[in-house]
């Protein structure tokens, strides 16, 4: 049996109570390529790799109809334990890891590393002692893999998300019989140069014969690495080819059917704040203990209907910012927010004073997974203002309903309507309920974190253009924190790069890539000397 | 064929087993000639009985503490409530108005909320120290209060003579008639029979009257913020709400409707029941809101209805059925006791593939 294709997908379809997501897909990867599966927010990438790893949604909501074969012979897996077993790796777009486990205990669960005792002499191997030391030295072998220099002994709860991140894919790697790895936007929380250093991961891997697919909304990342891919639009196979056969430009248009242009028209940022404008943020001093993001005496000053940037590596400390702002981590210092005074320790006192956020976290602090997408986009409106509630205080289902009608329509959340179930849209969908729910809010500041996350390209124009409008029209104020530098200087007035927990310049977006460069590199290189 | 498993699939597989377990147990009953009205009057009014303890699993697990186990906590304070009734009535404080039993079931009710409500509170208090094993914990507290409780019933200074021991002239008896109380006030309310069905029209409005405002508390402002916290932590802290104080209400709210549920209980059984009589309470209520398909982290009305009915259902007919198969007269009871832990043991083993 000649082993010429690791996965064959034959004819894949699936539906979600009636709705069909994924139409005769097919598609076939052969040892140590690298596949990317491209397509828009709620095409199905996530649903056809859940199918190939034998998630259990895929049973519990009716199965699939098609063929998965896994080096020529058809597998049938009703488990990821079995997927695990035929040396398929994933890492999801939602992270899988335990709260409270430590880095090596995530990377290592399930496959843990045993000594022989006097006990499991005599009683078989389940009664072994834990091989703690190599498991540790097995971890930061993965660790260091990836370039990623925290101490494996952490516990993953309050980890920023970009490291969560990395122990995913540490964890995939550290699989011995490996032979096909999907990666699902593993890049969405990285900066460029992480996410150059995670490619050059999978470089190796693929050049040790391991197979990748590779899910991705950054083309210019597929056009790097990619040898094929595949383009779904809504669950159907629109193209099939080799990446030296087209450009960016031709995939984005096989994406959503149109031609995509820049982000922002130019001309909307002349509207950006003169040096005299108000100040509405004031920030003086500023520490956060959010562990992996440590914010160590950040002073800011945010003018009045500012689109405002900060962008830094990962970990150091930018995402601490907007956490320690908000009170999801201990902060001290003073932040004023249009001259008023924000208390860190009173629960929700940002989102009182005209604040809202965008978590990076979406999953963990962003959503009710278990709830309605109109519950979502009103719930903060709800408490903090009491809106949308009818006669008797009680929630006024129609005006919900019409409120998350529009919502929908303006952010183009694709979903069956808006009593599904957040939990069961795509990646990029929940992540537009999200920016729903914060606007919703009306906020006078707004503060997003990563608010692009796994955002495909249409629906990231559309985004950034409503923010630039919100801006220009009713003078809304925003904090931008991302990884993206492309992103932050596409809109961003100004952008703040923080490094080593404190800001190491502002700088101008049109200034030239090397200052950008120096400033993320900034400190660092000054603990060198 | 797809549309029926996608129905199956909906409504969950435990429940459509279930729920073929009841109709086979109709089946047999109808095949033994049991008189399948009088049954089926029987499984309403248990099902008005229990609805109210069961219903007060949806605060508990919607505030995020899990099922109650303790529920006997606000049983207790329902039973403290009663006896403070039956004492006032003794002392001859209702015979001047209108209606007595009405006003003696009120008055139950009032106290019965008071005391669940501040045992509640400092049970949510407690909780709020365990966070993770609150359902082990729950079961003990429920187990302690019970133990302590029957000390108290020894030592309280009730003194009606319908309350205490007739010989010993102190401490409660073990069960106390209702009968010259408040026993059946909800029951015969508007009740009617059809053919040998009767229907304990009141009783039905009662619970469902507590389910209502249950509903419309989940749909209000404060509603909706204790569910956050309880489905999500970080989402709740993050909107600015207090998850301690959201989990204390929750718990307190479970506890009182305990306390109210086993008024309604006792008024439809004829009888108080003290000292141990609530310490497994606990496993058929969280056992009945499991059956009904919730699980250990969401619940909502629907699943109490479901839930009670279907358990109280198999326990009512069972019985009998067991009666006609096995004339032995101790084996029945065996039977009984299998059945109802069985349900109970597989509605816990299910939970965790609860609809949602
Ligand atoms: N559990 C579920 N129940 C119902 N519908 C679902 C469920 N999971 C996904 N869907 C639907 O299936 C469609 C495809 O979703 P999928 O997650 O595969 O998209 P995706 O291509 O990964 O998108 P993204 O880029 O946003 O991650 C979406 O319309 C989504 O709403
Ligand atoms: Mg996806």
């Amino acid at each position: 049996m000649s082993e010429e294709f690791v996965l064959e997908l034959e004819n894949i379809s699936k539906e979600y109570s009636g709705n069909p997501v994924l139409k005769n897909v097919s598609l076939s990867v052969k040892p140590g390529e690298i596949y990317a599966l491209i397509g828009e927010n709620g095409a199905g990438k996530s649903t056809l790799m859940n199918i190939l790893f034998g998630m259990s949604v895929i049973h519990e909501t009716g199965g699939f109809t098609g063929k998965v074969k896994i080096g020529g012979q058809e597998a049938k897996f009703t488990s990821p334990a079995d997927a695990m077993l035929a040396g398929i790796g994933m890492v999801h777009q939602e992270f899988m890891l335990i709260p409270g486990f430590t880095i090596v205990e995530n990377i290592k669960v399930g496959r843990e590393e045993t000594l022989p005792t006097i006990a499991s002499r005599v009683f078989g191997k389940s009664l072994e002692r834990l091989d703690t030391e190599r498991m540790a030295a097995d971890a930061r072998k993965a660790l260091d893999a990836i370039g990623m220099d925290i101490n494996e002994f952490t516990r993953v709860a309050g980890l920023p998300v970009g490291y969560m991140q990395f122990v995913e894919i540490a964890r995939e790697i550290d699989k011995e019989n490996l032979k096909l790895l999907v990666f699902d936007e593993p890049t969405a929380v990285l900066t460029e140069s992480e996410a150059e250093q995670l490619l050059s991961v999978m470089q190796s891997l693929s050049d040790k014969g391991i197979a990748i697919i590779f899910i991705t909304h950054r083309l210019s990342e597929v056009m790097a690495v990619a040898r094929r891919m595949t383009v779904l639009r809504d669950g159907e196979v629109v193209a099939s080819k080799p990446i030296a056969q087209t450009d960016v430009v031709e995939i984005a248009e096989l994406m959503v059917g149109r031609r995509i242009e820049k982000l922002v028209d130019d001309e909307s940022r002349s509207v950006a704040p003169d040096e005299n404008a108000e100040i509405a943020v004031k920030v003086r001093d500023l520490f956060v203990d959010m562990p992996g993001e440590m914010v160590k005496g950040v002073d800011l000053d945010i003018r009045k209907g500012e689109i405002f940037g900060i962008g830094g590596l990962a970990g150091q400390g930018k995402v601490g910012i907007p956490n320690g702002i908000m009170g999801m981590s201990p902060a001290s210092g003073t932040v004023e927010v249009f001259g008023e005074k924000v208390t860190f320790s009173k629960l929700g006192d940002a989102l009182s004073k005209g604040v809202s956020f965008v978590s990076e976290d979406r999953r963990g602090v962003g959503l009710l997974i278990g709830e309605s997408i109109a519950h979502n986009i009103i719930f903060n409106t709800m408490t903090v203002k009491g809106g949308f509630l009818g006669l008797g205080k009680i929630i006024s289902h129609h005006q919900v309903r019409a409120h998350a009608q529009s919502m929908i329509e303006l952010l183009d959340i694709r979903c069956v309507g808006g009593s599904q179930r957040v939990g069961s849209l795509s990646g990029g969908n929940q992540q537009k309920v999200c920016l729903a729910a914060a606007l919703t809010l009306k906020p006078r500041l707004l503060i997003v974190s990563e608010p692009t996350r796994g955002i495909d390209i249409g629906a990231k124009k559309l985004i950034m253009e409503y923010l630039t409008k919100l801006r220009n029209e009713e003078g809304l104020t925003i904090i931008m924190v991302s990884s993206e530098l492309a992103e932050l200087r596409s809109v961003c007035d100004r952008i703040a790069i923080v490094s080593e927990g404190k800001v190491s310049s502002i700088l101008p977006p049109e200034a030239p890539d090397a200052d950008f460069g120096l400033a993320m590199s900034a400190v660092g290189s000054k603990e060198v000397e | 064929m797809d549309s029926i498993k996608r129905a199956v699939n909906s409504f969950g597989l435990p429940r459509v087993i279930i729920l073929a377990f009841f109709v086979f147990l109709l089946g047999m009953a109808a095949f033994y000639d049991l008189g399948i009205p009088a049954l089926l009057g029987d499984v309403i009014r248990r099902w008005g009985m229990f609805g109210i303890l069961v219903l007060a699993m949806v605060p508990a697990i919607q505030s995020g503490i899990g099922p109650n186990f303790g529920v006997s906590i606000g049983i207790i304070g329902g039973l403290l409530g009663s006896l403070i009734s039956i004492e006032m009535r003794d002392m001859g404080y209702f015979e001047a108005t209108a209606n007595p039993e009405v006003v003696s079931v009120i008055i139950a009710l009032i106290f019965a909320i008071v005391f669940a409500g501040i045992f509640g509170f400092l049970y949510g208090l407690l909780l709020n120290r365990v966070k993770g094993s609150e359902m082990v914990v729950s079961t003990y507290v429920g187990f302690s209060m019970v133990a302590l409780f029957n000390i108290m019933w020894l030592l309280l200074p009730f003194r009606s003579g319908t309350s205490i021991w007739p010989i010993a002239g102190e401490g409660l008896r073990t069960t106390i008639s209702l009968a010259d109380d408040f026993g059946g006030v909800f029951n015969d309310l508007l009740a009617f029979e059809l053919g040998d069905m009767s229907v304990p029209t009141g009783l039905l409005l009662v619970f469902f009257l507590c389910c209502f405002l249950v509903w419309l508390f989940t749909q209000s402002r404060i509603g909706m913020m204790m569910r956050a916290a309880g489905s999500n932590p970080n989402f709740a802290r993050a909107a600015g709400i207090n998850v301690n104080k959201m989990r204390v209400l929750g718990t307190t709210l479970s506890t009182i409707l305990g306390g109210i549920g086993i008024v309604a209980f006792a008024q439809s059984f004829g009888f108080l029941q003290l000292y141990n009589a609530p310490l497994m309470m606990g496993f058929t209520v969280v056992a009945s809101v499991l059956v009904g398909g919730a699980s250990v982290v969401n619940a909502r009305i629907f699943n109490v209805l479901l839930g009670t009915f279907l358990f109280q259902g198999i326990l009512t007919v069972a019985i009998p059925v067991a009666n006609q198969m096995v004339p032995e007269g101790n084996l029945s009871e065996i039977l009984r006791m299998i059945i109802s832990n069985g349900i109970i043991l597989y509605a816990l083993s299910k939970s965790r593939e609860a609809t949602r």
